[in-house]
């Protein structure tokens, strides 16, 4: 671990300069560097969601994503999604379908979400199942996510209710 | 009810008997309501508070929630056997009633009233004879909680409550959704990381360990502390990637001797009855002479329809069996440790606050005053996984590196070196006579035990006192006690009208894999095997499976829910389906247990296809858990029990050679995933206001095995008595038949 080089990127709008081990999996410099607490630790091998930013919009496992790899590149986490105060259709829904157990999972599949509405505001069924496919949820609540995430592309649409 | 009958069914009031344990009240009227039992996911915080709310007469807003911290708290024990609102909940309401009635009490003095005139709106005391009004708040210095509850007073009559039965949303979430809220979020202040350095297998022992490498990790960038007490080994670092750099580094330095102890991994049958075991009788009409084993090993018959006999009586004999099941839970667990002086605070998301104050007492020898533990929200646990272990491994690394450490265990520390639910076979022998009624019934159970969670007896149970120089070793002849639940014999009673039955159960006792309470513990197994029989009877008697068992129960709520599933499911309809059924082989299954015959009814319909696997298609579920607090916590409780059964039934179990467990990851241990999940899951709860709450977390999980069983056995005639249910077996099984 020698390899310490300055990396500059976005996390959530802001510009960010941090001078770790350029190796460092993205998933620690956002939760021990930047304090942004809210993408999880998971398996440590990208098979299970927990930790999913958007990179680019796109969604990404940062437990095996390098940090090198997202210099200059737009990072989103759970917390530039939204706030209590003004959330994310996402988070709202799943707020509105009370979509966890313990949810340890609950903010990569978010974010996965996030990231599925941007590219296409009306996803399929099948194209839902699809994008969750990297997501494991131990609890059981598969039932309510899945409500919680037709909730919000309803909504996003502007589909009654 | 007299005084003492009300605190006599109260024992967590017994044993914590002041109000002022249980509820404080601030200046500004603000309730604090101090738990002993804590958050697991289960949605338990929002269902006291409700609790609180609706006895005190207060709005949700004024009751704070604070759980599991030993200096705040009342010792509850652990938070498990769905025990927190049919134990717990009726405690802190009588807690509650009482000190309403203190109150009411009081504004009767200030406002110069009688008593029976004090009305409460909103936290707010009134009389009609009086102009003024009171609050909590305005009254908390002169009402003093440091009495003990007396029993003189019973909670609200159930229509007078008006939050009960209802759900608000939980405030948890609120903070989950938005990145925080969980224990692997703190951070102390000049805290480090840590990682343990775990041996390759239960009984490697280190043949080398060089100064050379020592010296070499400890010059590792960020590198504070190594740890080495015998075999109990970890490090801590600046950074959390440097931390787990060393662990790697220091893992692959030592020189380990390993011994295959582990038997043949094989299905369960095959090798957990062949070891030594402690055997009690559970429960029985039966002398051991009267039981023939020879008369119905002869007659042994399958539940094949062809091979139905004319013979008067007809016996049965069969055997069932689950693997060694993991926690899995998604976070691995994790804890934080300070110490000042001779003082340690833990940070622990396990399930008791309290047991684990004991352990460190006794592992640290220090006086139980000078140990803390507090509660933080951690990932769904679903029993005894790694976080007490993470809690003990956070204050040896904190006492060795001399700062604040967080531990975060990695993924496979979590597959390889947490308890797991013990491997268990079922067997059960019964006879049918020619009315197709049970005549006898004779059920036998192997398991590990299910308890070994720290705090509890006397020994020790942490990895720390396992692995570290001088060990001592596990205690694995015991088991929860049956009057508590049981442990391995957990429902191992069949709620079903059997005259003559016999249960016996031989708790193993030679050490495989490392076991402890897993959601459910035996009544997963032994729902599944029960059900799994009362199926196979119910062929034999050529009887429809709800009608065969309506023929053997006679407890109205069991009825009653079975008639309730039969309707909701449309099950008669749902025969005809599957005989229309083209392509596709289609089947439904029904299954139905009261967990732990105390808890609530549960009964399960599993409409599945079967492809080259098990599809699951539709799922029905109906409850009666008495009283509802929360109605969709409970829903989201049996979701997630069906679900979570539905993943041990069909995907998983833990594999080993005969040194190591092998499944160490998701890739080797797949869970239910999304694509997997059925169309449609429907939860009808019946709602008895008027009856005591019951416990509802892990009622699913025997019902929801031995549906999916039976459907199976119902769309191609074939019987899988040995759990999980994968494509491989299944194939197989098609293959054999």
């Amino acid at each position: 671990m020698t390899e310490t080089d300055l990396v500059n990127f976005t996390v959530n709008g802001q510009s960010i300069a941090v001078k770790v081990h350029t190796d460092s999996p993205l998933l620690y410099v956002l939760r021990n560097d930047l304090q942004l607490k809210g993408t999880r630790f998971g398996c440590g091998s990208g098979s299970c969601g927990s930790c999913t930013v958007l990179v680019d919009d796109e969604p990404v496992q940062s437990c095996t994503t390098p940090l090198w790899s997202v210099a200059d590149k737009q990072v989103t986490t759970i917390e530039g999604l939204g706030t209590p105060a003004d959330p994310h259709p996402v988070q709202q829904a799943f707020i509105d379908e009370q979509a966890a157990q313990c949810g340890y999972c609950i903010n990569g599949m978010m974010m996965t979400l996030a990231g599925l509405l941007k590219k296409n505001s009306a996803p399929t069924d099948d194209e839902l199942l699809q994008a969750l496919d990297r997501h494991l949820c131990r609890c059981g609540t598969h039932m309510r996510i899945l409500a919680a995430a037709r909730r919000a592309i309803m909504q996003i649409n502007g589909v009654a209710l | 009810m007299n005084n003492n009958d009300r605190l006599s069914q109260l024992s967590e009031l017994q044993s914590n008997p002041l109000l002022s344990s249980w509820i404080a009240i601030a200046e500004n009227g603000m309730i604090v309501l101090k738990s002993g039992k804590v958050e697991l996911g289960q949605g338990i915080g929002i269902a006291l508070m409700q609790i609180v709310a609706d006895e005190l007469d207060v709005s949700m807003d004024s009751v704070q929630l604070v759980a599991g911290r030993t200096d705040l708290c009342p010792d509850q024990g652990y938070t498990s056997g769905s025990n927190s609102i049919q134990v717990g909940a009726m405690a802190l309401r009588q807690v509650c009633a009482e000190i309403r009635h203190l109150f009411i009490e009081q504004a009767a003095r200030n406002l110069n009233v009688q008593p029976q005139d004090v009305q409460i709106q909103d936290g707010l005391f009134y009389s009609a004879q009086s102009t003024k009004s009171l609050s909590y708040g305005n009254m908390s210095g002169e009402v003093n909680l440091e009495r003990v509850a007396t029993g003189s007073v019973g909670p609200k009559a159930s229509h007078a409550r008006h939050i009960s039965g209802s759900s608000s949303p939980r405030p948890d979430l609120n903070q989950k959704f938005f990145g925080a809220g969980f224990i692997q979020d703190i951070e102390l202040e000049g805290m480090l990381h840590g990682r343990m350095v775990r041996p390759p297998s239960y009984d490697a022992t280190i043949i080398e360990f060089s100064d050379r490498d020592r010296t070499a990790i400890q010059a590792m960038p960020g590198v504070h502390t190594l740890m080495v007490c015998g075999r109990y080994l970890g490090v801590c670092a600046e950074r959390e990637e440097q931390a787990i750099a060393a662990a790697e580094r220091m893992r692959t330095c030592i020189t380990w001797k390993e011994t295959a102890t582990l038997p043949l991994d094989q299905p369960e049958q095959d090798w957990l009855s062949r070891l030594p075991s402690l055997t009690s009788v559970v429960d029985s009409s039966l002398t051991e002479e009267s039981i023939d084993p020879t008369k119905v090993k002869r007659n042994a018959l399958s539940a094949s329809t062809a091979e139905r006999t004319q013979t008067p009586e007809q016996n049965f004999s069969q055997r069932y069996s689950k693997p060694f099941i993991a926690h899995a839970p998604i976070g691995p667990s994790c804890a934080l440790a300070q110490w000042k002086g001779e003082t340690l605070t833990v940070w622990t998301h396990g399930q008791g606050s309290f047991p684990m104050q004991r352990e460190l007492s006794r592992l640290l020898e220090l006086p139980i005053s000078q140990v803390t533990v507090i509660h933080a929200d951690g990932s769904g646990c679903y029993g005894h996984n790694g976080a007490d272990d993470a809690a003990i491994d956070a204050a040896m690394l904190s006492q060795a590196a001399g700062r604040p450490v967080r531990v975060q265990w990695m993924r496979e520390e979590e597959f390889s070196w947490s308890p797991h639910g013990s491997a268990m076979s079922v067997q059960i022998e019964a006879t049918l006579s020619p009315k197709g009624q049970i005549t006898q019934w004779h059920q036998q159970i192997w398991s590990h035990t299910h308890v070994q969670r720290p705090g509890m007896s006397l020994g020790l149970k942490c990895l720390a006192a396992f692995h570290r120089e001088p060990p001592v070793s596990a205690d694995i002849s015991t088991d929860f006690a049956l009057g508590a639940g049981g442990g391995g014999h957990r429902n191992a009673v069949p709620i079903y009208t059997l005259p003559q039955r016999r249960i016996d159960y031989h708790l193993v006792t030679s050490p495989t894999l490392r076991s402890s309470a897993l959601r459910a513990l035996g009544a997963y197994a032994n729902v599944f095997a029960i059900e799994s029989s009362m199926d196979e009877l119910a062929h034999l008697a050529g009887q429809d499976p709800i009608a065969f068992r309506l023929n053997h129960l006679t407890d109205p709520r069991a009825r009653h829910v079975l008639e309730s599933i039969s309707r909701t499911s449309d099950w008669q309809a749902l025969q005809h389906n599957n005989e229309v059924a083209t392509e596709t082989a289609c089947g439904v299954g029904v299954a139905f247990a009261r967990y732990k015959n105390s808890g609530a009814y549960c009964a399960v319909v599993a409409k599945i296809k079967v492809t080259d696997r098990i599809v699951l298609d539709q799922i029905w579920v109906a409850v009666d858990a008495g009283e509802v607090i929360h109605p969709d916590g409970l829903v989201n409780q049996i979701e997630g029990g069906v679900l979570q059964a539905a993943s041990w039934t069909l995907k998983e179990a833990l594999h080993w050679d005969q040194t190591r467990i092998t499944t160490i990851d998701w890739e080797n241990y797949p869970i239910l995933r999304f694509d997997e999940t059925p169309r449609t899951l429907e939860v009808q709860c019946i709602h008895r206001p008027e009856s005591p709450a019951l416990g509802t977390g892990e009622c699913a999980a025997g019902p929801t095995a031995a549906a999916i069983a039976n459907a199976l056995a119902n769309a191609i005639g074939i019987r899988m008595r040995d759990l999980p249910l994968t494509p491989e077996r299944l194939a197989q099984a098609v293959m054999r038949d």
